[in-house]
């Protein structure tokens, strides 16, 4: 695969201000997606991987969320400070995203066909009321939604949930983005529609070659999904490489525990599952140092000193951790 | 006395749908129709299904916070289909839940305190001193620390107020408790101390669970015997290994191949079943997964097939309902 970075974050600080004051949501996180390639985010509750996303959107909540400081490379621009007009052009057109729960992400009481129609009258100028038209079937068909002349007629609430997350993707690749960002798409699906999804989402990817950020808290599906793994952790990234280092070699005590909490279709019944033991932090009473220390098995004096800065230990496979300094 | 704590046999469970502006009842949602489990004291049978299924709806009815529409259940050999609420109310002394949200199902205006003494004062057991000291040994049963008694659920985070729950309903010393989705609110690090925690006590006090939940891997690793529905239906009921190794109906098979393994050197092959889950409204004649399934033939489609021991399967029970499964014997095959 060409190396070819399509978004390069450096040093993202993202904040909110609360009523206990201004709070670091995302802290100095820095990451690389290049064309083609799926990047998996994956933590859980509270990490920042959805704040991560919303930041390379510019959808931050307004007037508490904010950017504090760090660089959103997209094509050559820095996109965390555009203005909000040129944003607009960007957003939709080559980055898009699509969110956990479709039935909010609809309007209820539009036709799903105009909802797609709008997208390509914002992308496309000068098409007509029958290109529009025929478009938004075409595009309904691509993600396998059967009998797409019919489906343009309905409204949200008449079509499964599964169908209303194949309308948003399908909605996403109106304007054939760069980059896709995924926000536990699959989150709110049963497991046989999650992996009807999951499929079409390769199968689009391959098609198309657009790089693909998927997150999730599910570390089954960033296995199936994924070609290279950011671990969060209250808002730092933890450890970043390719999916088969992170589950086979992982590096840092918390990917390790986590992998070992969960129980597996193959593993021993009633046998004590692995425990990390405590649990996240508030982000406004985080331990001084390294963040997972109180939960840490290795935590060691030097951890309480600072954040541990990021070593790389294999070829693209680093880890903020103090066992690697 | 029979071998099981709890025995549910042909229950079935239709709500009425009311419509039309005379809203006259214009149909009935078919959410358990005709489910047979049965459990053995101190062991835990997991309900697994995806959502519709009516596996929570079983929970529900087990506890009968229901009225019955059909079938029976007996608790302890008796049989309590029909049993008064007043009578009831005794019963459920045996009988708790826990639930999947735990913020929702306590009161967010009472102390933990008072919320784990609630189930006292409603039994009339103990003084208020005497509970309290028996609250205390419950809270820190479970994980907690004896200042949580006199704070808020909202001062707790998930993993905590589902320990709340937990402790709730333990409180008695039931019997049978019906786990409703204990985990899936949780994160991955919070689901392993509760799903520990529910194993520890359920060897410490010889509990039985009915344990309701949608994510297989975990109902596998905390069941004795899993049973699978689909549509208001069981398909397919067997020992937890075996549900794994050998899964005889279509859909248990579809539904294992699609869960996601996590580990990215598995690229085992999908089986990816096409289409939704029909209406509970008017389930498909015949056998209900018949639109879903990649082996349906002639038969499937107009007759239900019956829940059956599996032909060439040893040692423990093994249920199947499936025309396919069934016609191996007829063809010899195994």
């Amino acid at each position: 695969m060409s190396k070819e970075a399509v978004l390069k974050v450096e040093n993202l600080v993202t904040s909110f201000d609360t009523e206990i004051g201004r709070i670091r949501a995302v802290d100095d996180v820095s990451f690389e997606v290049q064309k083609g390639e799926v990047l998996g985010i994956v933590g859980e509750s509270g990490c920042g991987k959805s704040v991560t996303a919303l930041s390379v959107m510019r959808l931050l909540p307004k007037p508490s969320g904010l950017i504090e400081s760090g660089r959103i490379m997209f094509s050559g621009t820095n996109i965390a400070d555009l203005p909000a007009e040129k944003m607009h052009e960007i957003r939709g057109n080559r980055i898009s995203m699509i969110f956990q729960e479709p039935m909010t992400a609809l309007n209820p009481v539009h036709r799903i066909g105009d909802q797609i129609g709008e997208v390509f009258q914002l992308r496309y100028s000068g098409m007509s009321e029958k290109e529009i038209k025929d478009g938004s079937v075409e595009i309904l068909r691509k993600v396998g939604i059967s009998d797409p002349g019919k489906r343009v007629e309905e409204y949200p609430h008449q079509i499964s949930g599964g169908m209303r997350q194949r309308v948003m993707i399908a909605m996403a690749l109106v304007c054939k983005p760069d980059i896709l960002i995924a926000d536990e798409p699959t989150t709110a699906l049963d497991v046989t529609i999650q992996a009807q999804i999951l499929e079409l989402m390769k199968q689009l990817q391959a098609e198309t070659g657009m790089a693909i950020i998927f997150i999730t808290h599910a570390l089954g599906v960033i296995a199936e999904t994924s070609d290279r793994v950011l671990v969060m952790y209250a808002g730092k990234v933890a450890e970043t490489g390719p999916v088969d280092k992170i589950f086979n070699k992982p590096l840092h005590p918390y990917t390790k525990g986590l992998l070992l909490s969960i129980p597996r279709l193959e593993g021993e019944r009633k046998k004590k599952l692995h425990v990390i033991k405590g649990m996240v932090p508030a982000l406004h009473e985080l331990p001084t140092g390294c963040r997972f220390r109180n939960r840490c098995p290795d935590a060691m004096p030097v951890c309480g000193t600072a954040h541990p800065p990021v070593s790389v230990v294999e070829d693209e496979h680093s880890v903020s951790c103090y066992l690697y300094v | 006395m029979s071998e099981y704590l709890l025995e549910v046999s042909n229950l079935k469970m239709h709500f009425p749908v009311y419509g039309g502006i005379f809203r006259r009842q214009t149909g009935k949602v078919h959410a358990v129709d005709g489910v047979t489990l049965k459990i053995k004291a101190g062991e835990t049978v997991g309900l697994v299904g995806e959502s519709g299924c009516g596996k929570t709806t079983v929970g529900r009815a087990v506890l009968r916070l229901y009225n019955l529409s059909g079938g029976e259940i007996l608790f302890e050999g008796e049989n309590i289909s029909g049993m008064t609420q007043g009578k009831l109310r005794l019963l459920r002394r045996n009988m708790q839940m826990i639930f999947q949200d735990p913020f929702e199902s306590l009161d967010a205006r009472q102390t933990i305190g008072e919320i784990i003494e609630e189930p006292f004062i409603i039994h009339k057991i103990g003084t208020t001193e005497t509970r309290r000291d028996e609250i205390e040994k419950l809270l820190s049963r479970v994980g907690l620390s004896g200042n949580a008694f006199t704070r808020f659920p909202h001062e707790f985070s998930g993993g905590q107020r589902q320990r709340i729950g937990i402790a709730r309903a333990i409180a008695l010393k039931p019997k049978l408790v019906v786990c409703d989705e204990p985990v899936s609110a949780l994160d991955v690090s919070i689901q392993s101390q509760i799903l520990n925690l529910l194993l520890d006590l359920q060897s410490e006090m010889n509990l039985t669970y009915l344990f309701i939940a949608h994510d297989l891997s975990v109902v596998k690793h905390i069941s004795d015997n899993i049973a699978v529905m689909y549509l208001g239906k069981i398909v397919e009921f067997t020992d937890a290994d075996s549900v794994y190794k050998n899964p005889l109906h279509p859909y248990t098979q579809a539904l294992i191949s699609a869960i996601p393994v996590p580990d990215p050197s598995v690229r085992k092959h999908k089986i990816v079943l096409h289409g939704d889950v029909p209406s509970p409204l008017s389930p498909p004649p015949g056998c209900r997964f018949h639109t879903r399934c990649p082996f349906v033939f002639g038969r499937c489609r107009s007759e239900e097939p019956e829940l059956l021991p599996a032909p060439g399967t040893v040692g423990e029970e093994h249920l199947a309902a499936c025309h396919l499964v069934n016609r191996r014997e007829s063809l010899g095959i195994r």
